[in-house]
């Protein structure tokens, strides 16, 4: 008989669905307002004819101003649209979409034996931003991750925030991504979140406002960084005219914050993969790629005398930071979810130990959670001594009782979270929900007070697309990625995700979600 | 490199190899059991199923069943249809290793296995799928060859394929040469055939088919990449490429067993071989192959912690 071969970790991970898909969150855009009034009050018949659909909502224009005039900065691609017959721009489309396709920028349609790949919808036209406006995204964001990583030492360690009477304990011991098992433990520079994704939108009077921070394992950086460049075969001219601030420079970045997290002299870097079967999977590899690092999965490391090692042709090799896009609960089954095949056995003991570093720390995820957002002004006034200089969108805890009461008698006008979910899980949008619904809702808040936040409706602010050759707002979002090592460092750019279907609420990529590229202006 | 991955890239290379062996085997044969002879249809398949080292079938065969069988059912392990799944999985697992090409060449005939499989009317519908897996199995080759790297990774593709070959080659001049009286001269044409050797061999031995120089050219004609000796002299060259890339103190180990396999086919005398029992020196030639697999997979995969912790 022939051989065969034996089974080296293979049926793997069908628990690879619960960690680090993408997109992490499914963000909601609520475009409630537009849907209730008339579309296209606003229409302006005065725009030229590329723009002749254009129809403006009661929500921020990223490119118009209310009179329909171009806003200045928006003012080169306005004429470059004008000029461009639509012909050309279906051509554009076309050649985009072939470049996706050939980097493998796909994500993977889970069926059959046939696994189908389509490409991440994209967006042709780019969303953007001002040297100013960005200069306080930066600052904003800066001040907030810089904060959270203090608040997060504090949570593991002393709680004085907890003994200042500033957050009540209970909201932080009662938070699904509380780790009691880091408590007292130290990570390098106290870093905790040395990656995040922090969600941002625009609000109807123009301010940028944070919906989410996303402290774990935030995905989505390769489309970002694969949609530069792109663009950049499409729009060689505009680039040239417009000066828009370059963003190629993130692997590197990220690659100097995990070695700076790294002990003297040894800086094996790996990154921690669930693997083929997840669905962020093509960004996994690309980021080792990129950055020249080993892409491993749990089944290559071994854990001895709380060393962590990887098993290569040449031996056992020490690693010394584990860039992981693996949740918490699925690093260690010796420490957490004993039923992970996606993580490594001692892991946590060594990382204890002080031999390994993780980024981000385990345990970051307090810091994330719906409730605990609602007290990041405080934290940010508490740690910093400073105004938030980017604001929070309002937030209503429903563990208080004023405001239970006011968001119960009114769920069709508020968008009620699941705190620790994300997926879009556990989620009720007022305006757009039946009364069973709304009763449901009210039955699982009153139950779980703890479990559930609420936020107004918010139309998010809306940029052109193209669409089947016509030129339309759709409403965006914004995710910077903010790096944490030596210093903070934002690439200035982010994943701008675009609700492509009119009227939908999701930008999840399966959902009719898409992205644009995110144009930062030198000046 | 890590040893997941060479593990992978190895698997992915033998479960190919086996694939494109059983459909030589197979094209090979059912041309000839379209001739008459004077073995029973029975005894025809029994020799395939033994020269491709397959436990045979429990009471009657149905040619047609057991073609549909051996070439598109993916339950069973030693269709092809199963051995291009394997490989294909395995290279998924890697995908970032090897070149897009090689990808898109794999997995576009198992796309095409995989629908042919799944349409099997008339009786030439496998014989098609087969000559898709032996036509891409060339395409492949060259592919693999032109677009990646030759560094390890692709050195322990050459050892997948080689390793497979040095198992597989045997096995089937074993189903030929233990029974030489029985066998006609078409049964040798359909053995050489199902090594790719036909024109090879007429140019060195001309179209007389004796047993001898049969056995001769497919066991140590050291030309030939279809020979037990060619594919026994590349895995040795191989192994000699990882050991000094990997710096492993046990790489000496294997390239002790290598060379011992080595020697044992270029030294070798057919004569001598045929007078000491054909089927002793091939059973001796898998065991060291086997032997070979076992210590790779001891020292540059599955090795124990403990030891590599000292070394």
């Amino acid at each position: 008989m022939l051989a065969s071969q034996p089974g080296f970790g293979h049926g793997i991970l069908l628990l690879s669905s619960v960690a680090d898909t993408f997109p992490v969150e499914w963000l909601l855009i609520h475009s409630t307002r537009e849907s209730m009034y008339a579309p296209a009050q606003f229409a302006n018949p005065q725009m030229p004819a590329p723009f002749g659909d254009y129809a403006m909502g009661p929500a921020y224009d990223e490119m118009f101003r209310a009179n329909g005039r171009p806003r200045t900065h928006y003012r080169n691609l306005y004429t470059q649209l004008l000029n461009l017959p639509s012909e050309e721009l279906y051509r554009f489309k076309k050649e985009a979409d072939l470049s996706f396709f050939n980097q493998g920028i796909t994500f993977t349609v889970y069926g059959r034996a046939e696994g189908t790949e389509q490409i991440f919808p994209h967006d042709l036209l780019p969303r953007i931003v001002t040297s100013s406006e960005w200069a306080t995204i930066e600052r904003g964001l800066t001040q907030r991750i810089t904060a959270l990583n203090l608040f997060l030492k504090d949570v593991y360690h002393d709680r004085r925030i907890v003994k200042d009477r500033v957050i009540p304990g209970e909201i932080i011991y009662t938070c699904k991504h509380f780790r009691r098992q880091m408590q007292g433990v130290r990570v390098p520079r106290d870093v905790y979140v040395s990656v995040a994704g922090t969600d941002l939108i625009r609000m109807p009077d123009g301010r940028f406002v944070v919906l989410e921070d996303n402290l774990r394992v935030p995905s989505g950086v390769s489309y970002m960084l694969t949609s530069r460049k792109v663009m950049k075969q499409i729009f060689p001219a505009l680039f040239r005219k417009c000066g828009v601030r370059p963003i190629e420079q993130y692997s590197q970045e990220l690659l100097s914050t995990l070695r700076s997290l790294a002990p003297e002299g040894r800086s094996t870097i790996v990154l921690l993969t669930p693997g083929t079967y997840n669905s962020a999977y093509f960004e996994h590899a690309f980021l080792a790629r990129q950055m020249g690092i080993e892409l491993v999965e749990g089944r290559d490391l071994v854990v001895h005398d709380n060393t962590v090692y990887m098993r290569t042709t040449s031996g056992l090799q020490r690693v010394d930071v584990i860039y992981r896009r693996v949740d918490d609960d699925f690093v260690d089954p010796l420490a957490f979810r004993a039923d992970s095949t996606l993580g490594v056995a001692g892991l946590f003991n060594a990382y204890r130990a002080g031999n390994v570093v993780l980024a981000n720390a385990l345990g970051s995820g307090v810091a994330d959670d719906k409730a605990i957002y609602s007290y990041v002004p405080k934290i940010i006034r508490y740690y910093l001594d400073e105004d938030p200089i980017v604001d929070n969108v309002e937030t209503f805890l429903m563990t208080d009782r004023a405001q239970r009461d006011e968001v119960c008698g009114n769920l069709d006008k508020y968008v009620v979270k699941a705190v620790g979910e994300s997926g879009g899980y556990g989620m009720l949008i007022g305006p757009h929900s039946s009364r069973e619904q709304q009763a449901e809702f009210r039955e699982k808040i009153l139950a779980d007070p703890r479990n559930y936040i609420a936020q107004p409706t918010i139309t998010l602010s809306a940029a052109p697309c193209f669409m089947n050759g016509r030129i339309e707002p759709r409403h965006v979002d914004l995710r910077p990625y903010v790096l944490f090592g030596e210093k903070v460092t934002i690439v200035p750019g982010g994943l701008t995700r675009v609700a492509l279907r009119k009227g939908s609420l999701v930008v999840n990529s399966s959902q009719g979600g898409g992205s644009k590229d995110t144009w930062v202006l030198e000046n | 490199m890590l040893s997941r991955v060479a593990d992978s890239l190895y698997w992915m290379s033998r479960y190919f190899e086996r694939a494109n062996h059983c459909a030589r085997v197979l094209e090979a044969n059912h041309n000839l059991m379209l001739n008459p002879s004077k073995l029973s249809t029975e005894e025809r398949w029994h020799r395939i199923t033994e020269s491709l080292g397959i436990a045979p079938a429990a009471g009657g065969i149905d040619p047609h069943n057991a073609m549909v069988k051996l070439t598109s059912d993916a339950g069973y392990e030693s269709s092809i249809a199963f051995c291009i799944a394997e490989s294909r999985e395995n290279a998924g697992q890697v995908r970032e290793q090897i070149s897009s090409e090689m990808w898109e060449g794999l997995n576009s005939l198992y796309h095409k296995v995989t629908k042919a499989s799944a349409n099997l009317e008339t009786d030439t519908d496998p014989m098609r799928l087969v000559a898709a897996v032996r036509e891409g199995s060339y395409q492949l080759h060259g592919i693999t060859d032109a677009t990646m790297n030759h560094g390890e990774g692709w050195q322990f593709i050459q050892l997948g394929k080689y390793m497979e070959r040095s198992c597989a080659l045997p096995v089937l001049l074993d189903a030929y040469f233990s029974r030489v009286r029985e066998a006609d001269t078409l049964d040798w044409v359909g053995l050489l055939a199902s090594c790719a050797a036909f024109e090879s061999y007429c140019k060195v031995y001309t179209a007389e088919l004796k047993p001898d120089s049969m056995a001769e050219f497919l066991l140590l004609n050291p030309e030939f990449p279809y020979s037990v000796r060619y594919a026994v002299e590349r895995m040795g060259a191989v192994i000699a490429a990882i050991s000094q890339t990997s710096f492993t103190k046990a790489g000496g180990r294997i390239e002790r067993i290598a060379g011992r396999l080595r020697a044992s086919l270029a030294y070798a005398q057919i004569a001598e071989i045929m007078i000491g029992g054909v089927h002793r020196y091939l059973d001796d030639v898998i065991k060291q192959c086997n032997s070979l697999h076992a210590a790779v997979h001891m020292v540059y995969i599955d090795y124990p912690i403990q030891s590599a912790l000292e070394a």
